[in-house]
């Protein structure tokens, strides 16, 4: 897959990505699918090609209605969305689809029509040797490196609150996000403890909501009459490490973040100070200072003062998760297509709080707890 | 605490969890490069060996690499809170998500805490679980 030969020609989310209790999941699907659809001047009977990652592909295939010649359904947690879009840059450019669709909706807070998450069979890995522990939520298990990556540092919990204050700064101005009040570090540490480190605004909010995308080969794009900018591809990586918190190869640095970002920058030819934009998933505060860290933005033990001293806050020098994040804006349990759609939005310079003049946007997703990892930079050049 | 069912095993980790009803916390040893295993196979994933690893009684001690603590109940967790669910390493190498008992809550619990094994039990069987080294 060369840089540049596939585009984002349709990007959408639900109207709502906060709370819609009366919605089934396939129905976010279908929703947010022709949203994008509209977005990319198509409609249904363009699709050729499919992706999702719950529930079972059949289900969207049926509901859709959709005879899709190339399908995949790679379920790794909140980081499929950027497995599946490179998939698809393959289906692509190999010929096996000429309109690949990408959708996700997930009933993460109503529990309307919801699949059951995959990997919950009582005798999968993760069931015998972590659930057993009450350790099956998130927020009991992918926070449990967290004391030692900061006690390793010599950073501490007013780090992880940081990522909190910094993230609300561009949450204040964006509409859709559901935790939008300014807040402080004090604030932030005082609030009630969930998961000792973390307070809940250190935690993400839970949501209902979908998206979709709609990509299709550089060489045509402008063959739909499309109201949007094309978003380029420029080059991806994925890594899986370990479906069990305990066998990750270093608690206190995530292998899977610095071989997937590393094979992106590698394959997309651009460097860090390329990177006028960045996403990285925040199921909980930590994930971002390991990101910042394991993608090489800065180095170890740098993360908590970058973010401090406001360098990743609106006007700073790297914008990061400038929709709010997971923390803020949206969450409804696999949160990349949400970070998917805000690099849309930036490097079409449509988001709600727009960075001037974004040419490349980098976005790292995570699966389950630092089990998986994908990454994408996109852009408004094919090269 | 309905909750804490015991784990569904298969015949591969059936022993792992038979030592924990039995008080021992046993792990698998390669043969050929003499290695731990864990999660229980039949096979070595560190030298590659299809030999099956042996299975042993370990000493049960580690030191305590992280930790949260469950302030509040969520679904799919314990019906209870608080608890502790930390990361062990074991003196054989091999490392454990697991929960820390027999600790004051209200107090940080310090990194590389000693912690020794103990059992819980979950009906026909048990879990091991860690408290700290009484030395």
């Amino acid at each position: 897959v060369r840089p540049g030969s596939v585009a984002i020609v349709g990007a959408a989310e639900t109207e709502s990505v906060n709370e819609a209790p009366h919605v089934p999941e396939i129905e976010l699907h279908a929703q947010a699918a022709l949203r994008a659809l509209a977005d990319a001047g198509m409609t249904l009977a363009d699709v050729d090609g499919y992706a999702n990652a719950t529930p079972h592909p059949l289900e969207l295939v049926t509901h859709l209605g959709i005879r899709p010649r190339w399908i995949d359904s790679t379920r790794v947690g909140g980081c499929s969305f950027m497995v599946l879009v490179r998939h698809a840059a393959l289906a692509l450019s190999a010929g096996w689809c000429d309109v690949a669709m990408i959708t996700h909706g997930e009933s993460g807070r109503s529990g309307c029509g919801r699949s059951p998450y995959p990997r919950q069979e009582p005798t999968s890995l993760w069931s015998q040797f972590e659930v057993t522990y009450g350790a099956g939520p998130m927020v009991f298990n992918l926070t449990v490196p967290a004391r030692r990556f900061l006690a390793d540092r010599g950073m501490g919990s007013e780090d992880l609150a940081a990522v909190v204050v910094a993230q609300r700064e561009w949450a204040a101005d964006v509409p859709q996000a559901v935790r939008r009040e300014r807040t402080t570090v004090d604030e932030v540490l005082a609030a009630p403890m969930v998961a000792d480190p973390f307070t809940r605004p250190m935690c993400c909010v839970r949501t209902d909501g979908g998206g979709a995308l709609v990509m299709v080969r550089t060489e045509n794009v402008g063959d739909w009459d499309s109201p949007s900018a094309p978003v380029y591809l420029l080059g991806s990586g994925e890594a899986a490490e370990s479906g069990l918190m305990s066998q990750m190869d270093d608690i206190s640095t995530f292998g899977g973040f610095r071989r997937s970002s590393s094979e992106a920058f590698r394959s997309a030819g651009v460097g860090h100070e390329d990177v006028d934009h960045l996403m990285i998933y925040d199921a909980f505060a930590h994930v971002p200072l390991y990101g910042l860290e394991d993608l090489g933005f800065v180095g170890r033990g740098e993360s908590g003062a970058f973010v401090t001293d406001g360098h990743t806050r609106p006007g700073g020098a790297l914008p990061l998760n400038t929709n709010g994040g997971g923390l803020c804006y949206t969450h409804t349990g696999m949160y990349g297509m949400f970070a998917i759609q805000e690099s849309v939005r930036q490097v079409r310079g449509e988001a709600a709080v727009p960075v001037p003049g974004v040419e490349v946007s980098f976005v790292q997703g995570l699966g389950y707890a630092f089990g998986a990892a994908a990454a994408l930079v996109l852009s408004v050049r094919a090269s | 605490m309905s909750d804490r069912i015991p784990p569904a095993m298969t015949p591969i980790t059936a022993p792992y969890w038979d030592g924990a009803a039995a008080g021992e916390l046993r792990l698998q040893r390669c043969v050929v490069c003499t290695r731990f295993v864990f999660p229980p196979r039949t096979f070595c994933p560190h030298c590659g060996s299809a030999s099956p690893p042996r299975w042993e009684s370990t000493s049960g001690v580690g030191r305590l690499l992280s930790y949260i603590i469950a302030r509040v109940p969520v679904p799919g967790g314990y019906d209870e809170a608080p608890y502790v669910v930390a990361l062990v390493e074991l003196q054989e190498g091999p490392r454990l998500l697991t929960n820390i008992i027999d600790v004051d809550l209200d107090k940080p619990l310090p990194l590389d805490m000693p912690v020794t094994v103990s059992f819980e039990p979950r009906g026909p069987t048990g879990v091991p679980v860690f408290r700290p080294t009484v030395s």
